[in-house]
């Protein structure tokens, strides 16, 4: 079994983001940057796969050359080898070019799950997974907070608003996973080591036959305001002296709620 | 004028309540047409006409509910190369966001996601996505030719029916769906049952954090949602210590609600929290630390041990109905 899990670098989010106001992006400058915590459990799903069968995990990355960070992070955790998907002509790129360089940049090549996030913890715009799935003509059993993979098929308990659907595909298939189905491992020191040693093949445009195909060259939006967002004001503030349930009750009453 | 067309998902013929928020906005930006697809969805025109859809779509094959996204964007694939809208609005659902996401590849169009608005700008689309928890809103316009996709979350419009609306012209399509390549099928569906309301449609909203200390806590809150005719919610700490299952969750990557009254207690008010729950018209919040940011947007704001103030309340406003 064979798996691909697709990873991006974001800014720590616990440091509060920003945006330039000049070029409207995100300040990538002067923050750290990770693995999107969110594809650490992308990551771990794909390990769990091929630990109970055989097989090996290839991480895949478009972004800057740092980002071959998040993909050695990812080969720390387990993962055999990796793919960077870089190029400055990429720069910019929206969601559907990054999907449309990662199909092309595995093409050719076979894998039976295709493993994602269900949205970037940064741009959280959850369209990648299923754009490359159109990309590469597979089923996508998306927002799996359970995954079961055997005799070729993929089965998902897949989140819904009260519960879950049981899902079913052929393979190959891509799979989006959210944050509740697995505790994502944390390297080891022994993993660390071994990362350094591990493949990670480097790919520009023209490697990927998408010169001209991407990134800026092919944008459909174009992000042209910014704004800091109406707060809300505070109201009243008490201390609860044993009568602070009295004071709720007493606003809901108020509220014309009891 | 403007073809914009609403992707109206239905359950067993009846619009979802996203679907009535999005036709509310998308009447005021053109000539609506909704598409309405799966089992039922002929139930669901007199509703979507109700809410300004002037023509309706409708195909009612199986595989529209059972097939994940593949039918939808075939169907819609075909349509839109027909009738060349300008904008086709989506509710950010798990459905929608699948369809819409895998129509943009197909099309090669613009794919705007997390919308809470669109405005007609320069003969084209300028779109509101909120960003960073919600405290930035940006504007994206659209760069690419073919029909602008947008992803509207749900609670962003309130919808409301049109002042005048005549019955929609139906095309009921019957051309047979394609499902002879790999597909994703459903093949059973689990409902987490949770008594009272549903959090999406609930008046009153008392919701718990991480500072409830411990699962077994929550008892209390059932408790105090059952006096009040309330529904339960809670914060992401809360999810992802497994306390709660995720169908809880409000917030960014969780619900967004928009009751009469929030009751938050033992939540401190994270970013990414309150984005899915600031748009409600009155929050009470209970927290030990008066420097939690959630007392920066609570009405009223108690700071006190939700162990001892949650009891009394509930005592407090059993005494009061009583009367
Ligand atoms: C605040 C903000 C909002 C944005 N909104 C939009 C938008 O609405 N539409 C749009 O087209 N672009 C948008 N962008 C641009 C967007 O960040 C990039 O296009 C990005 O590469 C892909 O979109 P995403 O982050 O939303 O990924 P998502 O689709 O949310 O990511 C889901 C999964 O896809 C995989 N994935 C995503 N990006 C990569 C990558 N670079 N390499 C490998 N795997 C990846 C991961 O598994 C990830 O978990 C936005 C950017 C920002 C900063
Ligand atoms: C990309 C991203 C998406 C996210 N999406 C969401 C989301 O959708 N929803 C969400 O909720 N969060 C989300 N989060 C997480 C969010 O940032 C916060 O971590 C989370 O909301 C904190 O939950 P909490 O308030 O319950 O816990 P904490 O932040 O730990 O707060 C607990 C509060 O309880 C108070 N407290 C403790 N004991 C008591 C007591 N005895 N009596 C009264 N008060 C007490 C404390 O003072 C504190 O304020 C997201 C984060 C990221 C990065």
């Amino acid at each position: 079994m064979n798996v691909l899990v697709c990873i991006k670098q974001i800014p720590d989010p616990n440091a509060p983001g920003k945006l330039d106001p000049q070029t409207k992006r995100l300040v990538r400058e002067g923050v750290d940057l990770v693995l999107d915590p969110g594809d650490e459990h992308a990551v771990e799903a794909g390990l769990q796969i091929v630990e109970k069968d055989a097989g090996e995990v290839t991480v895949i990355s478009m972004g800057p050359p740092k980002a071959v960070d998040a993909i050695r992070r990812a080969l720390a955790m387990g993962a055999h080898r990796g793919i960077l998907v870089t190029d400055t002509a990429l720069e910019n790129s929206d969601a559907i070019s990054t999907a449309r360089a990662i199909a092309a940049a595995v093409k050719g090549q076979t894998y039976d799950v295709i493993i994602c996030g269900t949205e970037s913890t940064d741009g959280s715009s959850g369209a990648v997974p299923a754009q490359l799935a159109e990309f590469l003509a597979l089923p996508l059993l998306s927002f799996a907070k359970k995954l079961e993979v055997a005799q070729g098929k993929a089965v998902i308990d897949r989140q819904t608003d009260d519960g879950y659907d049981v899902v079913e595909a052929p393979l190959p298939a891509v799979v989006t996973v959210t944050g509740g189905i697995n505790e994502a491992r944390y390297p080891a020191l022994r993993g660390i080591m071994q990362a350094k040693n591990k493949e990670v093949k480097q790919v520009g445009l023209s490697d990927i036959g998408l010169d001209g195909q991407a990134g800026k060259a092919a944008l459909t939006q174009e992000v042209v305001d910014a704004t800091p967002a109406e707060a809300r004001k505070a109201g009243e503030i008490v201390e609860d002296k044993g009568d602070g349930a009295k004071r709720v009750a007493d606003f809901l009453k108020e509220l014309k709620v009891i | 004028m403007a073809g914009v067309w609403v992707f109206a998902e239905t359950v067993d013929g009846t619009p979802k309540p996203v679907v009535l928020e999005l036709l509310t906005k998308a009447r005021s930006l053109g000539d609506m047409t909704a598409v309405a697809l799966g089992p039922g969805a002929s139930k669901s025109v007199e509703t979507l006409g109700k809410y300004g859809a002037k023509k309706v779509y409708v195909h009612e094959d199986g595989a529209f509910r059972d097939v994940l996204a593949t039918p939808a964007v075939e169907l819609l694939a075909r349509l839109l190369a027909k009738d060349k809208p300008d904008l086709v609005i989506f509710g950010m659902t798990y459905d929608g966001r699948d369809v819409a996401s895998r129509l943009s590849a197909r099309l090669g169009t613009a794919l705007i996601a997390n919308a809470t608005d669109i405005g007609a700008k320069d003969g084209g689309w300028a779109i509101v996505s909120p960003m960073f928890g919600g405290s930035l809103l940006v504007t994206t316009v659209p760069k690419a030719k073919g029909p602008t996709l947008v992803l509207i979350r749900p609670k962003a419009v309130t919808a409301e029916p049109a002042a005048s609306a005549g019955a929609p012209q139906v095309e009921t399509l019957t051309d047979p769906v394609d499902t002879s390549k790999p597909v994703a099928r459903v093949l059973r569906r689990e409902t987490e049952k949770a008594s009272g309301p549903k959090l999406e449609d609930a008046a009153i909203i008392v919701s718990g954090g991480r500072g409830l200390g411990a699962p077994e806590n929550f008892k209390m809150l059932d408790e105090l949602a059952a006096e009040l005719g309330a529904a339960v919610g809670a914060s992401r700490a809360v999810v992802d210590a497994g306390w709660k299952p995720y169908s809880f969750q409000i917030g960014q990557t969780g619900k967004t609600v928009k009751p009469t009254v929030y009751i938050a207690l033992g939540i401190s008010g994270a970013m990414q929290h309150t984005v899915g729950m600031k748009g409600a018209r009155t929050i009470i919040a209970i927290n030990k630390d008066p420097e939690a940011p959630i007392f920066k947007m609570a009405d009223l704001g108690v700071v006190g041990d939700v162990h001892k103030i949650v009891p009394q309340l509930i005592q407090e406003v059993r005494s009061r109905k009583g009367k």
